[in-house]
């Protein structure tokens, strides 16, 4: 299988700050690689790097076999790029958009014309496309934006958090949308900081925290590495918490997670249902009443939340360790932004 | 294709952008083109009577001036509508396109000889009302016409750069007002070079706002009877086409180097 995005050890700095400090990926053809990070993680950095915006300071980057430094024009035409780096012009309607863009790339009159009729028609947009952009709702923006991205049928897509700030509706439609191209088969680097979006849309996943690659796998993979489920037991008053936690941390295989405002409890644990039970048999056994008790999968928030909350170096060096000594309160920082 | 013709057929689908934006939003251009017409009226009326041009009336020697000073003034156009560019998503789509590094460039300085053209036309028109006359032939005027407008084109690339170099629109507005207002005033546009002071007098002789207002004005035939002494103002034409060839000689590479450097 060809690779259509390749980089080594590239690194990017501002001024004193390390934007990116060595990173290798790979994307193999008609794969769909995540980039999961948080803010200044660097995954927009990358992006640029890529889609020939910027330079790198190290490292070489190859997308569709060129050399993305020694051509960047070659790439240009080789790559569409959607998402919080990308924008379309608000006083053009949808149709003058992608007009204007297939005349950019050089599709000539007619072809830009044909396609940007079909696009808007793909995207459900046609109606709204004899209207100014700057009428459109989020969603139909980024749609268009989606779609400019498509307009000379790429074979590398760049999607640079392309639901960030989007309702949940929004989002769902454009996962759709995304979903039906990668079913097209679309070679596509995704970056974003929702889980779930990765969960959803990415072959391979990389976790990246301060332009380092800190974990690598497909979703399953990167579950699998933290091993079992969690247990999480909403407690009735917060007077039972300590009592909780002593329970659960006899039964964990990590540190247990507590949020103090909703009175919830998180434990690895690894024996699934028995476990459980034990769970709430010990808790029954001292009196202390439950709201509410579930076992799930591990979901890559927990995935991120561990391998962030620690320092990324030996995270990366050993990642069997993990895990065990997370910090709490380096944790619970962690998920808040992870939930933003 | 070679580079500059794909300058020029990328330029022209960015110009047409940028000209699109003027039919959706039309107040910008209405609200743009009332300050030639107080400028006319203003300085028509309010210096009208006390200044003395020899052999001609001083509205119709003012109108030249005016013409020049505003279409200098729209070449902050091209300044601030990059500036804006460049603080939009859009800079970054085009970007990773594979059109000309120059046609962002080329195309804003385009679309805007189409503002100016405007400009001029409703200045004509005002200065008409006001008594202002072509003493020459229609053609001749046409070169007049022409001659400011490929002056203001050059000038809009000293703004595409300054535009492209500052961080906000605001900046491009109050930039070029400390800059183009003492040029523009130190020169032959409202009154003779020969009147003014000393160091101000060889200023303005050799300001090439005086030659570009000094050629329009031969053109449409409102120089009055006295000539001027020196060469810069006796050669207005030849004068004004250098200074074109120079500033676009050197602003149109350090433009494009910039657009392309900035990220």
């Amino acid at each position: 299988m060809t690779d259509m995005i390749r980089t080594a050890g590239l690194v990017k700095r501002y001024g004193k700050v390390v934007a990116l400090d060595g990173l290798d990926l790979v994307v193999p053809k008609g794969t769909v690689l995540g980039l999961l990070g948080p803010n200044g993680a660097g995954k927009t950095t990358a992006v640029r790097i890529l889609t020939t915006l910027l330079v790198p300071d190290e490292g070489t980057a190859e997308v569709a076999g060129l050399d993305v430094r020694a051509e960047p024009g070659m790439v240009r035409e080789r790559i569409g790029l959607s998402g919080q780096t990308a924008a379309v012009d608000e006083h053009l309607t949808g149709y003058e958009n992608l007009d204007m863009v297939g005349r950019l790339y050089h599709l000539g009159r007619e072809k830009s014309r044909a396609r940007a009729r079909e696009l808007l028609d793909q995207f459900d947009l046609e109606e709204a496309g004899n209207r100014p952009a700057k009428t459109y709702s989020g969603g139909m923006r980024r749609r268009l934006d989606l779609a400019a991205a498509l307009v000379a049928e790429p074979d590398v897509l760049f999607l640079d958090e392309p639901t960030t700030g989007l309702d949940p509706r929004s989002r769902a439609l454009m996962w759709e949308t995304i979903q039906e191209l990668v079913r097209g088969g679309a070679t596509v680097l995704l970056t974003t900081q929702y889980m779930e979006e990765a969960d959803r849309l990415a072959d391979d996943i990389v976790v990246i925290d301060r332009g380092r690659m800190i974990a690598h796998g497909t979703s399953d993979e990167l579950k699998t590495q933290l091993g079992g489920e969690r247990v999480e037991v909403d407690l009735a008053s917060s007077a039972d918490i300590p009592a909780a936690m002593s329970i659960l941390g006899g039964l964990s295989v990590g540190e247990v997670q507590v949020d103090e405002q909703t009175r919830r409890l998180t434990a690895a644990v690894t024996g699934g249902a028995d476990v459980l039970r034990q769970v709430l048999q010990r808790l029954a056994d001292k009196g202390i009443s439950v709201v509410d008790v579930g076992l799930r999968r591990p979901t890559l928030d927990d995935v991120f939340l561990t391998l962030t909350g620690h320092a990324a170096e030996e995270v990366a060096e050993h990642p069997e360790d993990k895990g065990k000594e997370s910090e709490p309160g380096a944790s619970k920082t962690r998920e808040k932004e992870a939930v933003r | 294709m070679t580079s500059a013709a794909l300058a020029f057929s990328d330029g022209a689908v960015i110009a047409k952008r940028n000209l699109i934006k003027i039919k959706r939003v039309p107040e910008i251009l209405i609200w743009t083109l009332m300050s030639p017409i107080m400028f006319v009226l203003l300085f028509g009326y309010v210096f009208g009577g006390t200044i003395d041009i020899p052999g001609a009336s001083y509205r119709e020697y003012l109108i030249a001036g005016i013409f020049a000073q505003t279409v200098i003034f729209g070449s902050t156009f091209t300044g601030a509508g990059l500036a804006e560019d460049m603080t939009k998503g859009i800079i970054d789509r085009f970007r990773s396109l594979p059109m000309s590094r120059s046609a962002v460039l080329v195309g804003r300085t385009a679309s805007d000889i189409v503002y100016n053209t405007a400009s001029i036309l409703v200045m004509s028109v005002t200065g008409f009302l006001i008594g202002w006359r072509i003493r020459t032939s229609l053609l001749e005027a046409l070169g007049g016409f022409l001659l400011l407008l490929l002056f203001s084109y050059a000038f809009s690339w000293i703004m595409a750069y300054v535009g492209l170099r500052v961080t906000s629109v605001e900046v491009v507005n109050n930039a070029s007002f400390m800059f183009i207002f003492p040029l523009t005033f130190v020169a032959n546009t409202f009154v003779r070079s020969g009147d003014l002071p000393g160091p101000l007098k060889v200023f303005a002789e050799w300001n090439p706002v005086s030659a570009v207002s000094q050629a329009a004005r031969e053109a449409f035939g409102n120089t009055g009877s006295s000539l001027p002494e020196v060469w810069s103002l006796q050669h207005p034409v030849a004068y004004t086409l250098i200074w074109v060839a120079i500033i676009l000689a050197v602003f149109v590479p350090l433009s494009v180097r910039q657009y392309t450097k900035k990220s």
